[in-house]
């Protein structure tokens, strides 16, 4: 069998004295369409954070392909990651949030080619070349000059994914991607993850309410509850037949709330 | 009746000396106002700890006493100023303490979510700064930055008070020498209004300038 491209062993993290994730261990392997559902609170958005280091972990280990992610070999034992090393291992993973976080002073093209310009050492050229072909993958070329107070929020959100994407990163993490949108520009978000599935062998982790697409687009499907997976299984197992009364209580709520599932 | 054309163009070469301790005084104001913005917001704590002391200490003295040190302390210590150079000195450490501040304020009135994206896209703590929150912060800092300037053009009349020429000083000569108060002080009255005037809308074009695009949504 591979090896998990993330290995998370035991980990905790509590804000104040609220517990949010409670020795919690999970694997993902290289590829895998990894959706994680649950209430709110329930440490799932916690958990992509963590891995794109914009929480700390209070215990417990997690390794990005192999490599420990918070600590560095040391002493005869481990100690914690400096800058240099963090800044290493988030090249390997790249992030879209909530509430796409684009960069407001800048055009399309210059939310894209930012990172890559500063910190890849392409040219401008070369840079803009290949945000132009994301930006062309997410249906989002004709407004490469747009502002993007001038977009609605389904293209600020695609312009976000290109602009992720734009890092070439092996892991992908979506921390509710759709959950800010209208409901009718909720589909051109989801078509556009659906090709990057289709399209590419990238490991994804998505935290989402969106059930349906949730199910289709999901190898395995985590439920969290406090801080802890409380099952976990392939979707049609999750969704059709939960085994634990909390997912079951959760999936109905959902459903209850108008979500397809 | 007296011929008022010499004593006007007396107070206008008064003025010249006002506007060069306005814009070397704002110059130098701007650069300690982002040394010590920066340096309050620092991830050390010795940076921090020095730009706390300094904005402190010049806010909590008196502008008169600062040019009076500059100007006739410093020599004591092997420093010798001119007026315009203990001016401008004075002026412009004061009126940056106050501008650091502003510096700080608007690094942090940009919001989290930048700092997090900057974090995502793996760009360095400088970088970003550089990149991404100056450029938005600026926008906040310009009003209260024009505010500022508009106070260092106030406080450049203190400087008469060490002998230098400036419009104030002038009006004070006029005033001796015709023994009349009105239209010396009229003058540099509406002449500081409309000096206060060019630095208000030059900021408030700047303003525009910047906000293009922004149409003032954040997202």
């Amino acid at each position: 069998m591979a090896e998990p491209i993330i290995a998370i062993d035991g980990i905790s993290k509590s804000f104040g004295s609220f517990k949010v994730l409670d020795s919690l261990s999970m694997n993902v392997m290289p590829g895998e369409k990894l959706a994680l559902i649950g209430p709110s609170g329930s440490g799932k958005t916690t958990i992509l954070r963590i891995l794109m280091t914009l929480e700390r972990i209070d215990s417990g280990h997690i390794r990005v392909e192999g490599e420990e992610l918070y600590h560095l070999p040391g002493n005869g034992g481990f100690l914690p990651a400096d800058e240099r090393h963090l800044a290493r291992m988030r090249q390997k993973i790249g992030m879209v949030f909530q509430l796409f976080n684009l960069f407001p002073h800048m055009c399309v093209l210059d939310n894209v080619t930012l990172a890559p310009r500063l910190n890849k050492g392409v040219t401008r050229a070369e840079a803009e070349k290949r945000a132009m072909e994301l930006l062309d993958m997410v249906g989002m070329s004709a407004k490469a000059k747009a502002m993007p107070a001038q977009l609605s929020g389904g293209q600020k959100q695609r312009v976000a994914i290109a602009r992720a994407l734009a890092l070439s990163p092996r892991i992908m993490l979506f921390d509710e991607v759709t959950s800010a949108l209208d409901p009718e520009l909720v589909e051109e978000v989801l078509n556009v993850m659906r090709k990057l599935a289709a399209e590419t062998d990238m490991t994804m982790l998505l935290v989402t309410h969106e059930m349906g697409f949730a199910h289709d687009f999901a190898d395995r499907v985590l439920f969290f509850d406090r801080g802890r997976i409380i099952e976990e299984g392939k979707p049609d197992e999750i969704f059709r037949n939960p085994r634990q009364e909390r997912t079951q209580t959760f999936l109905k709520k959902i459903i209850a709330a108008g979500h397809r599932v | 009746m007296t011929d008022w054309s010499g004593y006007i163009g007396l107070i206008l070469q008064g003025a010249l000396v006002t506007v060069e301790l306005t814009v070397y005084g704002s110059l130098l104001a701007l650069v300690m106002a982002f040394v010590a913005g920066l340096g309050r917001v620092s991830r050390f704590a010795a940076l921090r700890w020095l730009a706390t002391a300094y904005i402190e200490f010049f806010r909590g003295t008196s502008i008169f006493v600062q040019l009076f040190f500059a100007y006739f302390v410093l020599p004591f210590a092997g420093v010798t100023l001119s007026p315009l150079q203990a001016g401008v000195l004075a002026l412009g450490l004061n009126v940056g303490a106050y501008a650091a501040e502003v510096v700080r304020g608007a690094i942090l009135s940009v919001g989290r979510e930048q700092y997090e994206a900057c974090i995502a896209l793996n760009l360095t703590r400088w970088q970003s700064m550089r990149r991404v929150i100056l450029p938005q912060a600026l926008l906040v800092m310009l009003p209260t930055f024009g505010n500022n300037a508009i106070e260092l053009l106030k406080a450049t009349s203190v400087v008469s008070l060490i002998s230098l020429t400036d419009m104030t000083f002038q009006a004070n000569v006029v005033r001796a020498q015709t023994g009349n108060t009105l239209v010396p002080f009229a003058t540099i009255l509406v002449l500081y209004f409309v000096l206060a005037m060019i630095i208000a809308f030059s900021v408030r074009a700047l303003e525009r300038r910047m906000a293009r695009g922004l149409d003032g949504v954040r997202s």
